[in-house]
């Protein structure tokens, strides 16, 4: 997918803008076009879609269980206790994207700022910071996840903080590489002569120019956290029910693949594929974008 | 992180040499351990702020047992006495006793990881076969269909969860075919689950599948790096076929950064072990883990956590070394 940008030739036009050129590099990357268009498709289905497709995804209905798609009023189909399945795909996409996002923000500012710091300030700080960083990678995020779930009622915001906490590890190495190499730059320096203070240093001038890692990063961030939430969600320590995720629908469906039970495993497996392929994308298309290595993939 | 890596071994090389680099790893590798035995022992507290004396007592016991159990095991001294305590027991091998297993962890743990181990080895050893070759060949048929199908090939599996990748196996090989179980086989030791290799193929592919979706990207990238250095150009010019240049030079340079990445992959293949152990029933340390977890059996979870982390650092020391010993500019410093 890298092949797009070093297919361009050297020869726009120098008046336009680094971004205007930029711009026209996302959109030429088809690939990315797919994610944009796939992700603002996905959010109108989940946000806007129970508004054209009510349905009550609260109270079970023991009446109309396991309908097949195709049945008048449940073009999807009901699962097990009777939820209507597009309708539960739309709120279960609500959540999964809701704190795909979230979480992989929350990670992205952690990484930045100490990734940022570390790099910035240096020696033994740096070293402590990154050693911290290292025993953080040494825990596999499913099993840090497992246990934090055992240990507290999983709800939307603790999934959020939790999945925050477990990804910033990432971000922050890719951070403090670029904060060491600028660190020393003449207009960082030059502020420093000024009297500005090392906090100002790091805000205004360490963390802008990091800000092609830190975007191309926090979309594979994003991507990386939905998967997260849908592994939780298999794990079983996901959200109680009647709230749901595209994993815990994809989950609970599982007990029917004998069944014949599809359309209880493959809408709510294809949403998950489709979303983050559509953030993957994204992220390679931001990645030309702002021309930055971003993460080896 | 690579990068990293590389660059550490370059400057060790410049500088006092391969020994003393490797030396600093190890420190380096004591605090990471140390971090995490800091991560598990605050995880521990934060899980029973009493101790494990409910866990270990029951559900039952009062409160006069539960202190007169915290006495005798020193439960009541202050946190940091509590943590050397802890530090001290798990050098020697101690990890505490299960809550629901009737057993020492460290017993618990022993008897699963080797399974776990051999279904990783034998799925990163298939991932490796198909996933090398993949590789080399796209980043020659860089930007042709070939390339392309692979390319959207691992991008898709890189964005599946494992758990529906799995799944799909299962309808497709399992159900409609027939053509393998769709269970692993059960068996305390490893020569009991080996003797029913049918029953690993779904297991083994899961697991593997992923794990080529993330190193034929590797050996791609770093296979067109090498592709357009001066080293191939001489040997082209100097009339050797490109088959042979690649064979002889490319992959041998092009591999050094997959087994760096391969010492960092380990905790990223534990955790999807967990999801294949659960998925196909495999008795491993990860559905050790997975049953832990729904019962609250925290010993043995953060035991687990504790090996898993051992064994990255141990790991990521090894690819170093390794890396070292394929690099020209360093091996003469260790042979």
């Amino acid at each position: 997918m890298t092949t797009a940008t070093a297919a361009q030739p050297a020869t726009q036009p120098a008046a336009r803008s680094p971004f205007r050129r930029g711009l026209r590099r996302f959109l030429q990357n088809k690939l990315a076009l797919f994610g944009v268009v796939t992700i603002v498709l996905f959010l109108l289905f989940c946000f806007l879609g129970p508004l054209l497709h009510p349905t009550d995804q609260v109270h079970t209905d023991l009446k109309s269980t396991m309908l097949p798609p195709g049945t008048p009023g449940h073009p999807l189909g009901t699962d097990d206790v009777g939820y209507d399945v597009l309708g539960r795909l739309m709120i279960g996409g609500q959540v999964s994207i809701l704190i795909g996002l979230a979480a992989g923000i929350l990670a992205t500012v952690i990484g930045t700022l100490w990734g940022a710091i570390a790099g910035y300030v240096g020696g033994t700080v740096d070293a402590v910071m990154m050693r911290v960083v290292d025993a953080g990678i040494a825990i596999p995020a499913t099993f840090l996840l497992l246990i934090l779930s055992a240990i507290m009622r999983p709800s939307v915001p603790l999934m959020i903080v939790v999945i925050g906490l477990v990804s910033w590890l990432v971000p922050a190495r890719l951070v403090r590489a670029e904060s060491i190499s600028l660190k020393s730059r003449e207009y960082v320096l030059a502020i420093r002569a000024m009297g500005g203070t090392h906090g100002r240093a790091v805000v205004k001038h360490i963390v802008p120019n990091t800000v092609g890692t830190i975007v191309v990063n926090a979309t594979f961030q994003v991507a990386d956290a939905i998967l997260l939430v849908a592994y939780v969600s298999f794990l079983g320590m996901g959200l109680q029910k009647p709230a749901t995720d595209w994993g815990a629908m994809l989950t609970g469906g599982m007990t029917y693949t004998y069944a014949g039970a599809w359309w209880l495993i493959f809408p709510a497996g294809l949403c998950i594929v489709l979303t983050v392929c559509a953030f993957n994308s994204i992220g390679d298309g931001l990645r030309d974008f702002f021309d930055v290595k971003g993460r080896d993939r | 992180m690579v990068e990293a890596a590389r660059t550490a071994v370059r400057t060790a090389s410049g500088g006092a040499g391969i020994l003393r680099f490797l030396g600093r790893r190890l420190v380096q590798g004591v605090i990471v351990i140390l971090i995490v035995t800091l991560i598990v022992f605050a995880l521990l507290h934060l899980a029973m702020p009493q101790g494990p004396a409910q866990g270990i007592l029951g559900m039952q016991a009062t409160q006069e047992q539960i202190d007169a159990f915290n006495r005798a095991n020193g439960f009541d001294r202050p946190l940091w006495q509590q943590y050397f305590t802890f530090l001290s027991q798990i050098a020697v091998g101690d990890l505490g006793d299960s809550f629901k297993l009737n057993r020492p962890v460290a017993d618990a743990i022993g008897q699963r990881l080797p399974k776990t181990l051999v279904l990783a080895l034998i799925s990163m050893a298939v991932a490796l076969v198909v996933a090398i070759p993949m590789g080399i060949y796209q980043a020659v048929r860089r930007g042709k269909t070939g390339d392309y199908v692979f390319t959207t090939m691992n991008f898709i599996i890189y964005s599946t969860p494992s758990f529906f990748l799995g799944l799909v196996l299962v309808i497709v090989f399992a159900q409609w075919l027939g053509l393998v179980p769709a269970l692993a086989p059960q068996g305390d030791t490893v020569a009991q689950v080996l003797a029913k290799p049918a029953g690993l193929v779904l297991p083994v592919a899961t697991a593997a599948l992923g794990i080529i979706a993330t190193i034929s990207r590797y050996m791609r990238s770093a296979t067109i790096d090498n592709l357009s250095e001066d080293y191939v150009r001489t040997a082209r010019a100097k009339g050797t076929p490109m088959p042979v240049v690649i064979r002889r030079h490319v992959v041998r340079n092009s591999l050094t950064p997959v087994i760096a990445m391969l010492g960092y992959y380990l905790p990223v293949m534990f955790g999807g072990m967990i999801v294949v152990e659960s998925l196909f029933n495999y008795p491993g340390m990860g559905l050790l883990f997975w049953t832990s977890a729904q019962t609250g059996d925290y010993p043995v979870l953060l035991g687990c956590v504790l090996v898993i982390a051992v064994a990255t650092v141990v790991g990521s020391i090894l690819a170093d070394l390794v890396q070292a010993l394929l690099n020209p500019r360093t091996r003469g410093e260790l042979a």
